[in-house]
């Protein structure tokens, strides 16, 4: 932790024009007994200061693995980084020491979990759980520390803080429990959040409270936030920017506007059109066909070309452009739109200069 | 937890009177006169037989009898066996054998299945792994009988590490017995460990553990270690009032004066009154070991409640 400064205010930063996070060309693969998995195959992006970016996609698309990758908690084996790099802060995480990384999960990025029942541990009441991070991050007594939980299970507001401190995760209701993670996750007010599906285990109303107060978190401390869901209300709702992630691949990105209102990736529009309206009622939903590829054995060419209904093989395709056998890189498509589609100007309608 | 211990208590009294009552009847059902047998080859007057049956409620019908060995119970006679000795003597002198011997297989199930399971499973499919997993498998496939000859003849005779029988070398004389009598457990021990921690690694409160930033040593023994040895202390609690029992064959063997062998021995002359005091105390053991199990794992885990 040699020039990483974690005691700078995010907003001096964000006004230097480092991103926080910048993700670059980052390859994930899990090396099983039955061959090799890619996960993640070469995913960029970054992330600056009070900005949301969504992460969006289907399970299996590699979005979990690659926040996995950033906060360096991959299981190896089987899991490998297998290419790119991972800066935070301007610095290469991904050759830092491990004590150095350690010391960035935490104050530096942190990450809230899709059931937090089963990721808090059941015999340590949510005080102590919630206190480890200052205890381990900041040397504080016992004490202090259950202090410090009461405070931060006050901030995100959870009633009679100071009575419940040492209750057990069990003893929490769904929504209570994601609190209590994302006070743990806030505890160091750390640069970025990663939350990882934070309010799919939760109904639909304590979805929305879970997802207001990271809002109001956000907007107080000028945390960025990564959102990876396969909900997008979510997305919409909160999110600056989305990437759709697909077969480990981004295959779209720009902002929630556009991509929702427009997209240009077959896959984005598929998507789109697989979600009920209350405008279009009585029309039949359009699911997109087929199932998410095997990632150990993914499709050449485009990875969706088979369930794309917009796929052109062989003779239809243009020279260079087989949806079969020519990988669509992600280019801009207009200004402030990123897709990996090579025809991405006709799914959005506009003319190919 | 209060009312609960105290029920659990209660409880045990109805299962110590029907345990002492089938050990009676099975003890009765037994073959042979345990009175010519008394005489050995000498055959005792039919006079003093006749007086020793009588004196023992010998000609009784079996519920007189059991009902003559609840009045002394409840005055806390245990009876005597046939050569007038009182059952709480015999106890008393051949408990104490027992205990050190449990103790010392215990202390072994700890020390060397405890640390060898953690071993194996903080460190999956490695090569000590695959050494503790051929050698419980080993262990638990060789019945005691023969691992206990084994042992005497290869740490008693032949490398002359250890005394083979008797207790006249203090803890040196469990060291033997104690390790027979544990080897299954110990082996059990091992492997709940490893299996129960290689699992818990894989948890999700493990993965936040490491999210949060904590030190390795923290995530693995207070976040995984802990966890995952809730299974193996209650297992071990459990076992003790089992050792108690399985004492017979490694006390006859390596020859200690311990209420194993006496049961033994007490089978083998129909000593009807010896047999039922002593099995109704493993009984007992085996109980009241159990409820230690179960209020430790209330402590041990919050999710637990009792009442």
């Amino acid at each position: 932790m040699t020039n990483l400064d974690l005691t700078k205010p995010t907003a001096e930063l964000a006004a230097q024009g480092t991103p926080l996070l910048e993700v670059d060309d980052l390859r994930v693969e899990f090396r099983t007994r039955s061959g090799v998995v890619n996960a993640v195959n070469g995913v960029s992006y970054s992330l600056g200061a009070g900005e949301t970016l969504a992460i969006l996609g289907e399970s299996g698309s590699g979005k979990s693995v690659s926040a996995q990758a950033i906060m360096g908690i991959l299981e190896t084996p089987p899991a490998v980084i297998s290419g790119g790099g991972i800066w935070f802060q301007g610095r290469n995480v991904l050759e830092m020491s491990a004590e150095d990384q350690r010391k960035i999960r935490g104050p530096g990025i942190s990450m809230i979990f899709q059931d937090a029942l089963s990721s808090l541990n059941p015999v340590y009441s949510v005080g102590f759980q919630i206190g480890e991070m200052f205890r381990a991050h900041r040397g504080m007594s016992k004490k202090a520390a259950r202090a410090k939980a009461v405070e931060l299970m006050d901030r995100v507001r959870i009633p009679a803080a100071a009575r419940r401190v040492d209750d057990y995760p069990h003893q929490f209701s769904g929504g209570m429990r994601q609190r209590v993670m994302i006070a743990m996750a806030i505890a160091l007010d750390p640069r970025i959040l990663i939350a990882d599906e934070p309010t799919t285990a939760l109904d639909v109303t304590v979805q929305a409270q879970v997802m207001d107060l990271l809002k109001d978190l956000q907007q107080e401390t000028g945390m960025g936030l990564i959102l990876i869901t396969h909900d997008l209300g979510v997305v919409n709702e909160v999110a600056d920017n989305v990437a759709v992630m697909y077969a480990g691949e981004i295959v779209e990105r720009g902002t929630v506007d556009d991509v929702f209102s427009r997209p240009s990736h077959p896959y984005t529009d598929g998507l789109m059109s697989s979600v009920p309206q209350v405008e279009a009622k009585g029309g039949r939903l359009r699911p997109i066909a087929g199932q998410p590829p095997n990632l150990a054995a993914i499709p050449s060419g485009c990875p969706f070309h088979p369930r794309c209904s917009r796929r052109r093989l062989g003779a239809e395709a243009a020279p260079g452009r087989d949806c079969a056998t020519d990988v669509p890189p992600l280019r801009l498509v207009v200004p402030g739109r990123e897709a990996a589609c090579h025809y991405s100007e006709e799914v959005l309608g506009v003319a190919a200069e | 937890m209060g009312r609960y211990v105290a029920r659990r208590l209660l409880l045990t009294i109805p299962v110590l009177l029907g345990a002492s009552f089938l050990i009676f009847a099975m003890v009765y059902a037994l073959p042979g006169d345990p009175i010519r047998a008394l005489g050995g080859d000498r055959p005792l007057s039919p006079a003093v037989i006749a007086e020793l049956r009588e004196r023992f409620h010998l000609n009784d019908p079996l519920y007189v009898q059991y009902w003559e060995y609840l009045k002394g119970l409840f005055q806390g006679d245990l009876g005597t066996d046939f050569r007038g000795r009182p059952v709480l003597d015999t106890i008393e002198r051949t408990l104490p054998v027992t205990v050190k011997l449990a103790l010392a297989a215990v202390l072994f199930e700890i020390v060397i299945g405890l640390v060898a399971g953690v071993l194996a499973g903080i460190r999956r499919n490695s090569y000590f792994d695959n050494v503790v997993l051929v050698s419980t498998t080993l262990i638990v496939s060789i019945p005691i009988l023969v691992l206990a000859f084994f042992t005497q003849l290869l740490f008693g005779l032949k490398l002359g590490w250890f005394p083979i029988a008797g207790t006249n070398e203090g803890f040196y004389s469990y060291v033997l017995p104690g390790l027979v009598l544990a080897s299954g457990s110990l082996a059990y021990v091992a492997r709940l460990t490893r299996t129960s921690l290689a699992e818990n690694l894989r948890a999700d409160y493990v993965r936040t553990a490491r999210a949060k930033g904590l030190p390795n040593r923290t995530v693995v023994v207070r976040h995984t270690l802990r966890n995952s040895l809730i299974p193996v202390v209650t297992f071990i609690g459990a076992d003790i009032g089992a050792l108690l029992g399985g004492a017979i064959v490694t006390e006859t063997v390596f020859n200690l004066p311990g209420i194993g062998r006496e049961v033994f021995n007490s089978i083998r002359s129909q000593e009807g009154a010896v047999v039922v005091g002593i099995v109704t105390l493993m009984v007992f053991f085996f109980i009241f070991f159990n409820l230690v199990v179960d209020v430790l794992y209330a402590v041990l885990d919050p999710r637990i409640r009792y009442d």
